[in-house]
């Protein structure tokens, strides 16, 4: 497939822009700046970036605990992502979400989850709800390989096959469900395998290449978009950092984390693959990350000097009391 | 005014609002080839359609998932549980998300759902398919709650939810759907969050709800044999709690027994008891009575179904105990 030199810029914008916004959460995490906990989702840009690139703004997205990559590469803005994660009322959800439930519903991201599974069904409805609507909106559920063990998920792909819906499942398999490694707790080699039970197409890509990526996300986004029902795609990938900052690891070694560090980083990947091609200069991408690097300190400074929600916010946004709701007070 | 059906009241007031607004769907297990197991969807996909009137997979957890991400994406659907029993599949889609996804995302968001769900103990269906579990959601910011006892209630409540912008859970007494009763010709909506005095008196307020509520009034009818004379109050919500109606009853008689199918420990009564207790315990002249199901699980033989279940007899003894 030949790609523009946009899109390849588009490419790197995005995957550099989450490497960099996590490693930026990661520090003020340790720094104390951010509470609660994060997830973070190095070395897995490249799932996200070739996933999203073949959406529409009017596409939705579900998205799982580690959603900070899914929600910049739908195109959110990086301020109010940043605010959310420092708890303050300038983020999406004024302070009421942090880093597990981030949400742009401007730009069809339906939220990030803290319950593992819990996005399979709300993409199979936002799916049904294009379909009654006569859309031809498509929804793009992300999860992770300990996700697709729960009965959401089986429940789910059912629902979406028999109906046709237009869903593409995203399995975004990083080798770990938190401290579980994939093959302990999983009965198939590919998670895709079981695809087969539900009688829709599934297709395993190297999640570390944003070209494999982007071109089976293509023809799973297209097989929707007109009609063909779901897919069910799985990306092979890996978790860089801990399962949250923080995590003492005791379940891998760190050579075992290097070996992917060093040899199968989508970044790397990328930078290699267009770099040696002479798409693009070493120049052209030192350009890019600068541009982001500042964009990501505009976020932070953004996110700190923002206020804390007000107490009174506390009873705000539990009911909607206006419109056609009022008939009901 | 003419009657009709319970049953036929839920029906009217779907297809009233399915023909005014192409949002509203419907959903759930066997409703639209069957039409419901009470009849209660019958004749609807025949009117719009079986895309507008789905039977879905056994797959409650997808169904309420489902009816959550359409509402997010700007449907109304309405989702029908089958019974009450099989909403724990769905817990955490009605807990986890439907209840919390506003607030959580900061009212970026709205999820204008309705769960209808048949509950109470009918003939012999046991522990499995007789429950009722209305307390449960109580508990849970982020939902409303109404439960009607008479076929009026049934279509005007159940219009409001529909088109209330919040999720609502609408509990539906399987022994009430065929119930006749009069309601009012064309549109008739009523309000989410009111109680109504269904029978005045002096001498003791009886707080009561769904099928219960006709129990309630029995007992009044025999108290008042005796010279006590009972206050009535359907709640037909019980999230948001009118504890205006409550209180200005309670205020008057100054006595108060709750009474509800549900199990007494932990049910409606007890918070109804406690917000009472709490707020206007001065002006009480007694203990707070909660009438209530034993604490056991439904049981099947017919020879103990009834003895588990509140009867007319449990509610005037209790009243008899405070007056
Ligand atoms: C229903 C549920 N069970 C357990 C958890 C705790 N938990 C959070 S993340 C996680 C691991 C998830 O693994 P996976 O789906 O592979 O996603 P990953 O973290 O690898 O991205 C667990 C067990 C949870 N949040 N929700
Ligand atoms: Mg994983």
């Amino acid at each position: 497939m030949e790609f523009s030199q946009e899109q390849l810029k588009g490419f790197y914008r995005t995957m550099y822009t989450i490497r960099s916004f996590e490693e930026r959460v990661n520090d003020l995490f340790l720094a104390g700046e951010i509470p609660g906990f994060v997830h973070l989702y190095i070395g897995e840009e490249a799932v996200a970036t070739g996933v999203m690139a073949n959406l529409r703004k009017t596409d939705y997205i579900t998205s799982t605990h580690r959603g900070h990559g899914h929600t910049i590469a739908k195109g959110a803005d990086l301020k109010r992502m940043m605010a959310e994660i420092f708890g303050k009322r300038t983020g999406y959800c004024r302070g009421k979400g942090g880093s597990m439930h981030i949400a742009d519903f401007s730009i069809g991201m339906l939220g990030a989850n803290g319950v593992v599974g819990g996005g399979f069904n709300l993409a199979v409805g936002a799916a049904l709800a294009a379909r009654l609507m006569g859309t031809d909106q498509v929804a793009v559920c992300f999860f992770g390989d300990g996700a697709s063990n729960r009965g959401t998920f089986h429940e789910g792909l059912n629902m979406a096959a028999v109906w046709k819906l237009p869903v593409v499942f995203v399995c975004e398999n990083n080798q770990y469900a938190s401290t579980t490694p994939y093959r302990t707790s999983t009965s198939v080699e590919n998670i895709a395998d079981r695809a087969i039970g539900y009688g829709i197409p599934g297709v395993v890509v190297n999640g570390n290449d944003v070209f494999a990526v982007y071109e089976a996300a293509q023809a799973a986004v297209e097989r929707a978009r007109s009609g063909g029902g779901p897919t069910l795609l799985e990306a092979k990938t890996y978790r860089i950092k801990g399962h949250f900052v923080g995590d003492p690891e005791l379940y891998r070694t760190r050579q075992e984390v290097q070996e992917h560090l060093e040899n199968d980083d989508p970044l790397k990947n990328f930078r290699q693959q267009v770099l040696g091609a002479n798409r693009l200069t070493e120049r052209e991408l030192a350009e890019i990350e600068a541009q982001v690097r500042e964009d990501i300190e505009a976020a932070v400074d953004f996110a700190r000097k923002s206020p804390f929600p007000a107490p009174e916010e506390l009873f705000e946004d539990l009911y909607v009391e206006s419109g056609e709701a009022a008939c009901g007070k | 005014m003419r009657e009709i059906t319970f049953a036929e009241a839920t029906m009217e007031a779907m297809a009233e609002e399915m023909e005014r607004d192409n949002r509203v769907f419907l959903m759930g297990e066997d409703i639209a080839r069957q039409g419901g197991i009470f009849g209660q969807f019958k004749g609807l996909p025949q009117k719009f359609g079986f895309d507008r009137v789905r039977d879905t997979p056994i797959s409650e957890t997808a169904i309420v998932g489902a009816g959550v991400g359409a509402a997010l994406a700007g449907m109304r659907p309405v989702v029908d549980m089958h019974f009450v029993d099989f909403i724990t599949v769905a817990m955490d889609e009605v807990v986890n998300q439907m209840a919390k996804i506003r607030y959580m995302f900061g009212g970026q968001c709205k999820v204008p759902m309705v769960l209808r769900a048949p509950d109470g103990a009918a003939r012999s269906a046991a522990a499995q398919h007789s429950q009722s579990l209305e307390a449960w959601f109580v508990h849970v910011p982020g939902l409303k709650v109404v439960i009607p006892s008479n076929p009026a209630d049934a279509k005007g409540l159940l219009k409001a939810a529909i088109r209330d912008d919040n999720p609502v859970l609408y509990f539906e007494n399987k022994d009430l759907f065929r119930m006749k009763g009069p309601v009012p010709d064309g549109e008739f909506l009523v309000p989410i969050g009111k109680a109504k005095v269904v029978r005045e008196g002096r001498d003791v307020t009886i707080v009561s709800y769904s099928i219960t509520l006709h129990k309630a009034l029995k007992a009044a009818e025999k108290l008042a044999e005796e010279g006590i004379e009972a206050e009535v109050i359907d709640l037909r919500t019980i999230v948001p709690l009118d504890k205006e109606t409550i209180f200005a009853s309670v205020k008057k008689t100054k006595h108060l027994v709750i009474a509800h199918e549900a199990t007494k420990n932990g049910g409606v009564g007890s918070e109804v008891a406690a917000v009472v207790a709490e707020e206007i315990i001065d002006y009480l002249d007694g203990p707070i009575k909660r009438v209530g199901a034993k604490f056991v699980p439904v049981p099947f033989s017919p020879a103990l179904e009834p003895l588990m279940l509140p009867q007319v007899e449990d509610i005037i003894a209790a009243v008899k105990e405070i007056c």
